[in-house]
Formats: C-alpha cells, structure tokens, sequence
C-alpha cells in the first residue's frame, strides 16, 4: 500500500507539529496535493531558538575532530538516502539528471565542509606582531545561533550549502526552509537526526518566510542571520538585526557551481579573540617568546 | 506552646483523588492569560519571589551580588518591584542583613540541618535560634521526613512547635520535602501537621529533591489551607519551591491559588516562589512585552 508522509518541523531534536497547529498544501502543476506542510509560527521560531541555544553549549566545546567526524557522517546517511531526495526533487519540478546532480553536489559539499572542522581555526588564526612586551595572538570562536534563511528557489543544495559551513564553525542553527520547495528540508532533518548530531543543534522550520524573518531577525538570542537577496524584505530585515547588532550576512550564490564554497563562508560565523601575553622581550617575529 | 499532638484533631478526613487532581490542574493550565493581565500577573510573580542560593559553595560575595540584585531586578526599565524575600544559610543571613538596609526586601533563613534535617533536637534549635539572632525576618525549616515516612507524626508535630516557639513573631515556614512524599496523601498529612504545629506558610521543597513544586502538591498543600482557613478563619501562606523556572508556570501557579483561596492570598504576604533563576525568565517576559522582542539571557544579569 502507497502512504504518503507527513512533512513534520525539527526542533530540539524531535519532528513535532508546528506548534500553530496550522500547514499549507504543496501543490505539483496539475494542481494535485503532494503534500502538507507544517505553517509554522513565531512561538515555533521562539521555540527552536531556545533549543539552538541550549544545544550551542556542547557543540561549540566539542573537539573540532568529532564536529568533522559528525558531518561526514552526515554525508553518509545522505549518501545512503539519494534515491529518497531524487524522488522528492523531480516531484518539486526537477528533472531526474538534475536531481541526481544536486544531490551528488550536496553530498560533495557536505564532505568538504567535514574536512574543514579541524582545519579552519589553525588556518584563519594569527600570531600578530605587536610594539609591546606582549605575545598577540588571534583565534576564532562561534558566534552562537545563527539564522539560516534557505533560497527560496532551492530544496536541497542552497540549505545544504547554508547550514554546513555555521554548522562546521561550532555555531548552531534555526533554519526557515523554501517555502515552494520544503521538502527535502524536512527530509535533511532526518538525515541530520540519524548522524549523531547532538538534538538542537539544527532546527528547521517550513512556512512563510515572511511571517517568521521579522521574528528570528528580531530575537535577541540570535546572533546572525544569513540569507540571499530578500528583495522588499531585505531593508526591514537589517534593522531587525541592529537591536542586538546581529551580523546579517548576504550570500547570492549559484550552489550548483563547484567554487560556491570556501573558507570565508565559515569565518564570517565566527568571532576573533584577541590574547595579549606578556612576555619578558618585545617579538613576535623571532623566538623570543 | 501548640496544643498536644491528637491526630484526630489535626488529620483531616479526607483522602486525595489524583486523577481528579491532575484533571483540575490541567484546566488551571488551559488559562490563556494576555496582555495587560501577563504583564500585571508578571509584576506580581515578581514581587512573590524569594530570590534564593542554597549551595556548599555560597561566599560573601554571591550573597550581597545576589541581594542587590534582589534591589535592582532590572533597572534599564524603572518602576519594577523588587522581589519579596532573599533566601540563604543561616551564616549569610548577617551578610544578607547588610546589603539589604534600607531596603522592604526580607531576609529568610533556612535551619534545622537544611536540607536534610537529620540532625539533634538541640542542634536544630540552636540553628534556628543563631539565625533569628543574626538578623532573619522569617525561618524556612524541614521536617524529619524519616520520622514522618515511620508514621511518627507526633515527633513531627512536636518538633515544628519547638521550633516555632523559639521563633516566636519570625514567620515560620515549614518545609514538606514532597519530592520524598510518595503520594499525595501523605502531602496532605504533612500539611495537616505543619498548619496545626504552628506554621506560618507551608512550602513544598527544599529544591535539592526532584520532583519539587509541582502543581499537582502545591494543589494539594492549597486544598489543606482552604479547609483550614474554612474551618478556623486562620490565614496560612503558602510557598511552592524548586523547579519554578518559567513565567507560564508561575502564571499557572497564581490562578491556581486565586481560584481556591481567592484574592486575599494573592500578595507576597501569603503567597511566595522560592526561586533562583524565575526572575530572570519573567523579566526577559516582561521586557518581551514592552517591546514585542525574544529576550536574550545574555542582556540580564547572572543568576
């Protein structure tokens, strides 16, 4: 017997209802119901926030080795469900030879991401030359939660492209999926939840973009917000982010283009400490410390 | 001195239906309480508080932190109460006593070998008796759970009159530790024997036991104070402590005390959270409501 699924939200590490009790029907091009989808709120968004930052504490502090054995795992369980996100990107429209490209892509970026979590902080650090008696050096920390808003003209690869560099800084995630195109969102979700990452550390939400952005770009508990062009909704958006000077981040991006990921994505999620440490002698050059 | 222990007198007739206590605190949980009544209730919560720190590692120093900010809850917005009560060991209550001059906060002390209360007679005493004379305005005491679970309810009651003697005007609140009561009965005994002991409030827990305040005890403890105060005319206070860590919950709790024993307890004077990190979850409530915006725990001060 044919059953279809119930597209349900993630938070906290569980698939709940929203909590609104409201969902919209996703419909194919002849007008037939594929799916219900789960129209979340602002008390969902409230909701995922207060998981992201509960679950912020013990995945900033894990050892950047495990966080990139987590997210190959995650490309594994992705690896071993393509046939599921075929079927759900041809079903929203694509075509087979596109689907099965985004989802190698997708699979691809999550690897590379992986191999980065125990690269990225020894890379992007510095030792600084300073006119005092000091040893200067900089390193990088998460900056937190930070909102993901997915493209909305993506189901797998632009989400998939958003979450996995935050997500291999450390940080944690409250993410808004496509709204035409939530499906493999959800489907991540469970790919997420059967690859030992830690429940909260990604939530993701499905509704109207418009209902739930001003909120998550207003919480004081967000820390950055990442999105690509929100045409009339960018403007109202960034000054959201001011109260709490959230760092809003732009990226408009071809995802399906190889060179659409690199380090920078990783580091604009991050926050530079600082150390000054006194030494006996002025260097920083020589091996006088 | 309290009358002698006469069970008969003391033990009320009646035994707890649970399915029908969990069925009425599910509709005091169904309350939908907005606006202008949230933000009136907020204010109230936060005015019920007793700001507490129980631990081993309590120094000065946490402690007058703790009491300014029992002072100053919040001060990027004025006009906001200040909680009701600062709860501490009976060696802060000198320290307590100092940071709060000048000042309507109260200082309670817990005694009798708090937490567990396994300790002498004369040592419980002294407790007590060191705490009221270092300044404390009210004494939170527990009771011998071992001798009440051995049926000993005379000990029980005669030890709360002892030590309600040597408080004389300090209110007295005695603690029930429900979280080692195993049914609800026996919550209701053990209020029935707090109240005719002499006890000023009764409180559920002492916060180091789980389960502490849940709604289906403090409902229990607020049905002994309404038949009491039904049959005698005598108001007793009630506090529920531990686990009260959200505003919805403290919410739920003050339309449950309004609706079995009415406006008259709903004030400071007779109703208390015992609370460590409550005020700064309705705080982050109440600054949601002033400016429409999820709170974050990073802009109020550490508990």
């Amino acid at each position: 017997m044919e059953i279809l699924k119930t597209y349900k939200i993630y938070i906290g590490g569980a698939f709940p209802r929203t909590e609104s009790g409201r969902y919209y029907a996703l419909l194919d091009s002849n007008g037939n119901t594929q799916a219900n989808v789960c129209l979340c709120s602002k008390k969902d968004i409230r909701n995922a926030v207060v998981a992201a930052r509960k679950a912020f504490g013990g995945w900033g502090e894990r050892s950047a080795f495990n966080r990139s054995q987590i997210l190959y795992r995650i490309a594994e369980m992705l690896n071993g469900r393509k046939a599921q996100f075929i079927e759900e990107l041809t079903l929203q429209g694509s075509t087979q030879a596109q689907a099965e490209a985004e989802v190698s892509m997708a699979i691809d970026r999550i690897v590379y991401y992986a191999g980065w979590a125990d690269k990225f902080v020894q890379v992007a650090s510095s030792v600084n030359p300073v006119n005092s008696s000091h040893f200067n050096f900089s390193t990088l920390e998460p900056m937190g939660v930070v909102g993901v808003v997915a493209p909305a003209n993506s189901s797998l690869i632009g989400l998939v492209s958003m979450v996995m560099p935050v997500l291999c800084g450390g940080n944690t995630v409250v993410g808004i999926a496509s709204e035409k195109l939530p499906l493999c969102a959800v489907t991540f979700a469970e790919v997420l939840h059967t690859s030992d990452l830690p429940g909260g550390t990604v939530n993701i939400l499905t509704g109207k973009t418009e209902e739930m952005l001003p909120t998550l770009a207003a919480h004081m508990d967000v820390n950055a917000l990442v999105s690509e062009d929100l045409g009339p909704l960018n403007i109202p958006t960034a000054l959201a982010c001011v109260d709490n000077l959230k760092r809003k981040f732009q990226c408009d991006q071809d995802w399906m283009s190889r060179d659409a990921q690199n380090l920078q994505l990783i580091t604009h999620f991050q926050e530079v400490k600082t150390t000054w440490h006194p030494i006996e002698n002025i260097g920083g050059s020589s091996s006088s410390y | 001195m309290a009358k002698p222990f006469i069970p008969s007198e003391v033990f009320s007739n009646v035994s707890i239906d649970k399915v029908g206590v969990e069925e009425r605190i599910a509709r005091f949980q169904s309350r939908s309480i907005k606006n202008e009544a949230k933000h009136q209730g907020l204010r109230m919560v936060l005015n019920m508080i007793d700001l507490t720190t129980l631990e081993g590692k309590d120094t000065p120093g946490k402690v007058r932190q703790m009491c300014y900010k029992a002072q100053h809850l919040h001060d990027a917005f004025p006009g906001l109460p200040t909680v009701a009560a600062v709860c501490v060991y009976p060696s802060m209550v000198k320290i307590a006593k100092d940071s709060l001059v000048g000042s309507s906060v109260k200082i309670a002390s817990v005694s009798t070998a708090f937490p567990s209360g396994q300790s002498t007679h004369q040592v419980k005493i002294l407790d007590t008796q060191f705490a009221i004379d270092q300044g404390a305005d009210e004494i939170d005491m527990v009771i011998s759970r071992g001798k009440f679970l051995a049926g000993e309810y005379a000990f029980v009651y005669d030890e709360i009159a002892a030590i309600k003697e040597v408080c004389g005007k300090t209110r007295l609140k005695v603690i029930l530790e429900t979280g080692e009561l195993p049914t609800l009965d026996m919550v209701r005994k053990a209020s029935d024997i707090a109240i005719h002991a002499g006890a000023d409030f009764i409180k559920t827990s002492t916060g180091k036991i789980q389960p502490a305040a849940t709604m289906q005890v403090t409902y229990t403890m607020l049905m002994a104070i309404k038949d009491h105060y039904d049959r005698t005319g005598i108001m007793i206070g009630m506090k529920p402590a531990g686990g009260i860590s959200n505003s919805k919950l403290a919410l739920h709790n003050l339309v449950m005390v309004k609706e079995i024993l009415g406006n008259k307890w709903l004030s400071n004077e007779w109703f208390r959270f015992g609370a460590s990190s409550l005020a700064n979850d309705v705080l982050m409530q109440i600054m949601k409501s002033e400016n429409g915006n999820y709170q974050s725990a990073d802009y109020f001060t550490i508990d």
